[in-house]
């Protein structure tokens, strides 16, 4: 199952640039491969496709390269094999500024992604940053953090929020850019579970295209119909996120958990 | 080969809205009306971060003004404050006396403001030891032979140390944060000099924060500094902060290329001050000149 799957994720993304009609895929990830300058291998031949609209778990342990996957994703890294496409615009030198406003990357300490004085300040940076300005800037920051429910903080300094707002605001950092996808770094990381069901919420409401990498498989469960796993530099499986759940042998041989007591049977799938 | 990637279930090009979406209602609005208690406000009710406990909240006439003006005004008076002939010790006396004239206007109280003077203390520490180590003639105060060059060096440090430090108390009194970088900015100060004292600011807590738990960390571990001996542990923690604070530094830097940013931080939209504020503002360093030319003029 796990090569079947693999071979048609592979010939899906080339089928899907060859028909004329329909938006190109949100993501097109082909052949990539990156060796780190001190010659650590992190990733060789990548494929991945992901349609408009889909929400796609990146599952996999810890040093298989999920973070160095994310960073070639907006061509912060790059320069090795293959290449990455983001709705049918290349990921390089030229493009760079349009790719980074698609490619729209909540890192997992909000810490690091709020930086600005206040959350308004913060949540214009980025299409400020890509020329908007004025009125059209502000109902941009005010619809994006509508869409978070964070309207009512707009003024406040990040580090006056929770936890959990604060990953809220990331999210709406990346919204107001109006990006074509959205990439997630393990984004129940150090939520208590009423943060963890509101993101869960709010992202379910987004109707855009995600992208997320985490190790929490129940979460994965929850809000992604299609998983893939990626290990060793591959991606090593590629299918429902049901299915994958349910191969505990597959999940074994990749250091993958369920927690305890899990089912993911007993869920009804995303 | 498949027009489609096998694995995606539905159309792909649809959007995704399953019938649960539709009727459970927006979340974002439930999240929002939940109110500030929501999403675990621990942090919030924590209180103001360190930067901000210096303001003390007035609706006065100084907490209006724009933040530039003050700024202006403040580095006026500390040239003024300066250049007065250290002779004219009544001079000083006037300063002072407008100062506390702010202080009043400003609605903060005397014991705060003293206590806030407390920080000039290690800086002029050795302005005190000038008396006895400086040459020229001596004269004797109780029973101390002090030289009288010395006294009249370290009553010039003090006094001048002193009026500038209750000013920019003030100044930190009176002026939020946040309003006194975007004054540095449109004093023309370089951009990047204001990031980084921006930045400084953000993410002063985060580091405290850090430094916290890493101080119960050791004390959990029976660690206490006693002494020189402790010091080498102490050294230690400050590399490890160090290391920590750089590679914070490389993730939000990362961040930030990551939302477009090249080299420039956007500009926010600014109303420029009145002549009333200016007015009002440049009353304390004017008044600080007359007292100052009086003082030149009389020596």
């Amino acid at each position: 199952m796990r090569r079947r799957e693999h071979v048609t994720a592979e010939s899906g993304g080339a089928g899907v640039r060859d028909t004329p009609a329909g938006p190109p895929p949100s993501l097109e990830v082909r052949g990539l491969g990156y060796a780190y300058p001190d010659g650590h291998r992190a990733l060789s031949g990548v494929h991945l496709t992901v349609a408009r609209g889909e929400r796609v778990a990146l599952l996999g342990p810890n040093g298989a390269g999920k973070t160095t996957l994310v960073l070639h994703l907006n061509g912060i890294l790059g320069g090795g094999e293959g290449g990455v496409r983001v709705a049918g615009l290349p990921v390089d030198r030229e493009h760079i500024a349009e790719i980074r406003r698609r490619v729209g990357i909540v890192f997992q300490d909000p810490d690091d992604q709020l930086f600005m004085p206040t959350v308004a300040e913060d949540v214009a940076f980025g299409p400020a940053n890509a020329g908007l300005r004025g009125d059209a800037l502000q109902r941009r920051v005010a619809h994006a953090l509508e869409r978070v429910g964070m309207a009512a903080w707009a003024d406040r300094p990040p580090h006056h929020l929770s936890f959990g707002q604060r990953r809220r605001v990331a999210v709406a950092t990346v919204l107001a850019m109006e990006p074509e996808i959205l990439v997630l770094d393990e984004p129940s990381a150090n939520l208590d579970p009423a943060a963890r069901r509101e993101l869960a919420e709010i992202l379910r409401s987004l109707e855009l295209t995600v992208l997320m990498v985490t190790h929490d498989l129940p979460y994965a469960l929850e809000l992604c119909p299609r998983s893939v796993i990626l290990s060793g530099g591959t991606i090593a499986a590629d299918g429902p996120t049901a299915g994958l759940l349910a191969d505990p042998e597959l999940l074994r041989a990749h250091r993958l958990e369920l927690p305890f007591g899990f089912d993911p049977s007993a869920v009804p799938p995303a | 080969m498949p027009p489609a990637p096998a694995p995606a279930p539905g159309p792909p090009p649809a959007p995704r809205t399953g019938p649960a979406d539709g009727s459970a209602g927006s979340p974002a609005d439930a999240v929002a009306s939940a109110g500030p208690g929501a999403g675990g406000a621990a942090r919030s009710a924590g209180g103001r971060g360190v930067a901000e406990r210096l303001l003390v909240r007035r609706e006065t006439v100084v907490h209006r003004l724009p933040a530039h003006c003050k700024l202006v005004a403040l580095l006026g008076f500390v040239l003024l404050v300066v250049a007065t002939p250290r002779e004219a010790m009544w001079a000083f006396g006037g300063h002072a006396l407008l100062l506390a004239a702010v202080a009043v206007a400003a609605r903060v109280p005397p014991g705060l403001l003293l206590r806030r003077m407390l920080v000039e203390v290690p800086f002029v520490a050795f302005a005190l030891l000038l008396p006895l180590l400086a040459e020229g003639p001596r004269i004797g105060v109780l029973g101390l032979s002090l030289s009288e060059p010395g006294l009249w060096s370290a009553w010039n440090i003090l006094a001048k140390a002193t009026l500038g430090v209750t000013a920019s108390v003030l100044l930190a009194a009176t002026t939020d944060v946040r309003q006194l970088l975007l004054g540095l900015e449109r004093l023309r100060l370089p951009p990047l000099l204001v990031q980084i004292a921006a930045f400084m600011i953000r993410y002063l807590d985060v580091v405290t924060g850090e430094l916290r738990r890493m101080r119960i960390a050791r004390e959990s571990r029976g660690f206490t500094a006693r002494g020189p001996r402790h010091w080498g542990v102490l050294a230690r923690t400050a590399g490890a902060l160090f290391i920590r604070c750089y590679e914070r530094g490389e993730r939000v830097h990362l961040a930030m290329l990551s939302r477009g940013y090249r080299g420039s931080m956007p500009v926010p939209h600014r109303a420029p001050a009145g002549a009333a504020a200016w007015a009002r503002a440049l009353a304390l360093p004017g008044a600080a000149l007359v007292l100052c030319l009086l003082a030149l003029a009389t020596r």
